[in-house]
């Protein structure tokens, strides 16, 4: 099958790693994967502020990057959701409409199209599973605390997979980190203190690494960690299940 | 509400001084959030439980008129005296021509966030009518001369010792006793003589049905029974979004009410009131105050769904690190932020913003309002209405050209990662809100796409 590779603009700037082990993972399940070269942004920093219209010509130019693939996939819960909820064209509203229902996260990408049974990938580490607000709640990747229904986690699912590895569980299951786009800089007090209460919670449980499907919950996480010369460290998911350590 | 034109960001900067404070807070809601949740799991058919009351309250807002009028048709028939308001201050006015009637200058009033959204307090003050709270949380606040925090919990921001200072200062209670019980029991003492005293009370209203022209007014501490039963004229002030079509509603709704709010299967008292007992007048006002301009509002209609169980408070962990008072306006949380804008858009623009869009609050709604989209969604409006600052704008404009063109776009990211290595001053100071308690990503030698090309072209 062909897979547009969709990377996130603050991935592909600040995090090639997470690109890099997001298109190797792809082409180890025999996936046919493509990186249009032109691509940017989704467009949903602009969105979340206030300015969906102007993002217009973004969401032109994704439509224009991903059309034709059989899926477009995204190493973030978050801009595949914005693509899922917000993405029109201008242009070709067509392609625009099947972007919307065949665009994937990760994680969601390889259970739920892939079926991925096997990881072979080992990660000896005590590891925290930060669950990113827009892929838990907006992408269902995992049940959510404040619904009465079974628990399920597709982060989880596949992580297990992964020799070595020990989850610890946190107090707060899934609690927002504060980054919140621009909301990291405009509410900077609020969205830094509840990056911290979020680090604290790993810290008390023992974590190593934080891990996640979401860099930029994973960035903001990163910048308080490092701030505090803490030694634990931040891993996307797919570096794991890529089998790096 | 407040005074001052502070903003969100501003307000919550400083309820963030005290850290310590901030912890408390967040603890003390989030211990509250968990009771909900265990409250909640004891309901097999919780979600179901809240789709009815989703579908039972759409059916209200789109026959709102109907049921309005067979409301009021069914009080008066029950010998309830009936008023309309169309604002806050048809309704302050309202209740004051009660009050001159009756030649009343002193008055008794239990919980009513609607009576808080209309200012009733400082209105009857300026008119020379001494309002007693009668929610203990509601007469802390009271005597502070401040606004509750909290729909359901007015004082959650004040701490047991200072309880036990204020009362010392108002009640005469003796000096460093902050015990609780005890504290509750000198407030009943005050309170009681109020109640015993004063001729007519002011209550709020939960739901009222349609079909028979009751209403309920529900609480933990019986005050509104008791200022309602032993004055001489009831007045109850409801938002008009409040109807529910027939009695066997509430089989619904009050299950889920309290389980939401407080993680108690029903609230202590349920009271229902009818007609008028004898010798006794009761009124009803019936407030529209922007809910038919909401109303009116496709995509934020469904705000007034609410039926005021704080439940979105407890779970958002913004609330939990600004507190109450960071919201400037008489609701605050996730659900004031939605509906804020409707009375006074310049005002709350900035309310919308004071979330993450982590969807929590959606989650937890009993009657599945879709917060967090519309917080969204008022982000657009404001935007389109031109209350977004100048700058933002600006910096808006430059970034969607940036990210619309990909040769800009690469250059620019170039650009980024070399001034975070060679001049990482230049990011790293005071004027960047990120660098004040976070770091920046070490900035890689080359982008995913410059990758990309040497390695899979």
């Amino acid at each position: 099958m062909n897979v547009g590779l969709f990377i996130p603009c603050y991935v592909n700037q600040f995090y090639p790693q997470v690109a890099i082990a997001t298109l190797e993972l792809l082409e180890k399940f025999n996936c046919k994967v493509g990186y249009p070269l032109n691509q940017t942004c989704c467009g949903q920093p602009m969105a979340n502020s206030g300015y969906e219209k102007m993002g217009q010509s973004c969401n032109d130019l994704f439509t224009e990057n991903f059309a034709g693939y059989d899926y477009v996939v995204c190493p973030s819960g978050s801009c595949a959701l914005h693509i899922k909820d917000h993405l029109h064209s201008t242009k070709d509203e067509a392609a625009a409409t099947t972007i919307r229902k065949t665009v994937y996260e990760l994680a969601e990408f390889l259970v739920d199209v892939l079926k991925v049974e096997n990881i072979e990938a080992s990660f000896p580490y005590r590891v925290g599973v930060h669950q990113s607000c827009h892929g838990q709640r907006g992408m269902h990747t995992s049940q959510m605390s404040e619904l009465v229904a079974a628990p399920f986690s597709k982060n989880d699912f596949l992580l297990q997979k992964v020799k070595g590895i020990e989850l610890m569980k946190l107090d707060r299951l899934d609690e927002c980190c504060g980054f919140g786009g621009t909301f990291c800089v405009v509410e900077e007090s609020v969205s830094a203190k509840m990056g911290k209460d979020r680090v604290a919670d790993h810290e008390k449980n023992n974590v190593q690494v934080i891990t996640g499907g979401d860099m930029s919950c994973l960035m903001h996480l990163e910048g308080i960690l490092k701030r505090k010369k803490s030694k634990i460290q931040v891993k996307h998911i797919s570096e794991i299940l890529n089998g790096e350590s | 509400m407040s005074s001052t034109n502070a903003k969100h960001p501003e307000l919550s900067a400083i309820f963030n001084k005290d850290e310590a404070r901030v912890d408390w807070h967040d603890e003390t809601l989030w211990w509250v959030r968990q009771k909900r949740d265990k409250a909640a799991w004891t309901v097999p058919e919780w979600e179901q439980l809240r789709e009815t009351a989703s579908a039972i309250k759409n059916n209200v807002l789109s026959n709102l008129h109907d049921y309005l009028m067979e409301f009021e048709e069914k009080a008066k028939a029950n010998g309830v005296i009936v008023h309309w308001a169309a604002d806050d201050k048809e309704h302050n006015e309202i209740v004051h021509a009660i009050l001159k009637e009756n030649n009343v200058s002193q008055i008794v009033k239990s919980k009513s966030m609607l009576t808080e959204e209309c200012g009733l307090n400082e209105y009857l003050a300026q008119n020379n009518i001494d309002v007693v709270d009668t929610d203990l949380g509601e007469r802390i606040v009271q005597l502070a001369n401040e606004h509750p925090s909290h729909i359901v919990l007015p004082c959650i921001h004040w701490k047991k010792e200072e309880i036990g200072e204020l009362f010392h200062q108002h009640l005469n209670t003796p000096k460093g006793n902050s015990d609780p019980q005890f504290l509750a029991g000198a407030a009943r003492i005050h309170l009681r003589e109020k109640f015993l005293t004063r001729k007519i009370a002011i209550t709020g209203v939960n739901f009222a049905v349609a079909a028979t022209g009751e209403f309920v007014v529900s609480t933990n501490e019986g005050n509104a029974d008791m200022g309602a039963h032993l004055a001489d004229v009831h007045i109850a002030c409801m938002g008009i979004e409040k109807i529910i079509p027939e009695r066997k509603h509430l089989g619904v709704f009050l299950r889920l009410l309290a389980r939401s709010a407080t993680g108690q299967p029903i609230t202590t008292y349920s009271s229902h009131f009818k007609k008028p007992n004898i010798n006794q007048t009761m009124h009803i006002v019936l407030v529209d105050n922007g809910r038919t301009v909401q109303l009116g509002r496709e995509s934020f209609r469904n705000s007034l769904k609410c039926i005021r169980c704080a439940a979105c408070f407890n779970t958002c962990p913004v609330y939990r690190r600004s507190g109450g008072h960071s919201y400037h306006t008489a609701i605050a949380g996730p659900i004031g932020s939605i509906l804020a804008p409707n009375l006074d858009m310049k005002k709350n623009a900035d309310l919308p913003f004071a979330s993450t869009l982590c969807g929590s609050c959606s989650n937890v709604c009993p009657v599945k309002i879709d917060i967090h989209n519309q917080l969204y969604l008022w982000r657009q409006e404001i935007t389109k209405q031109g209350y977004s600052p100048k700058l933002k704008t600006v910096v808006m404009k430059v970034m969607a050209v940036t990210l619309s063109k990909p040769t800009l776009f690469n250059i620019g990211g170039k650009a980024a990662r070399w001034v975070i290595k060679y001049l990482p001053f230049m990011v790293n100071n005071r004027l960047n809100p990120w660098y004040k308690q976070r770091d920046l990503p070490a900035p890689p030698k080359q982008s995913f796409t410059e990758w990309y090309k040497k390695n899979r072209k």
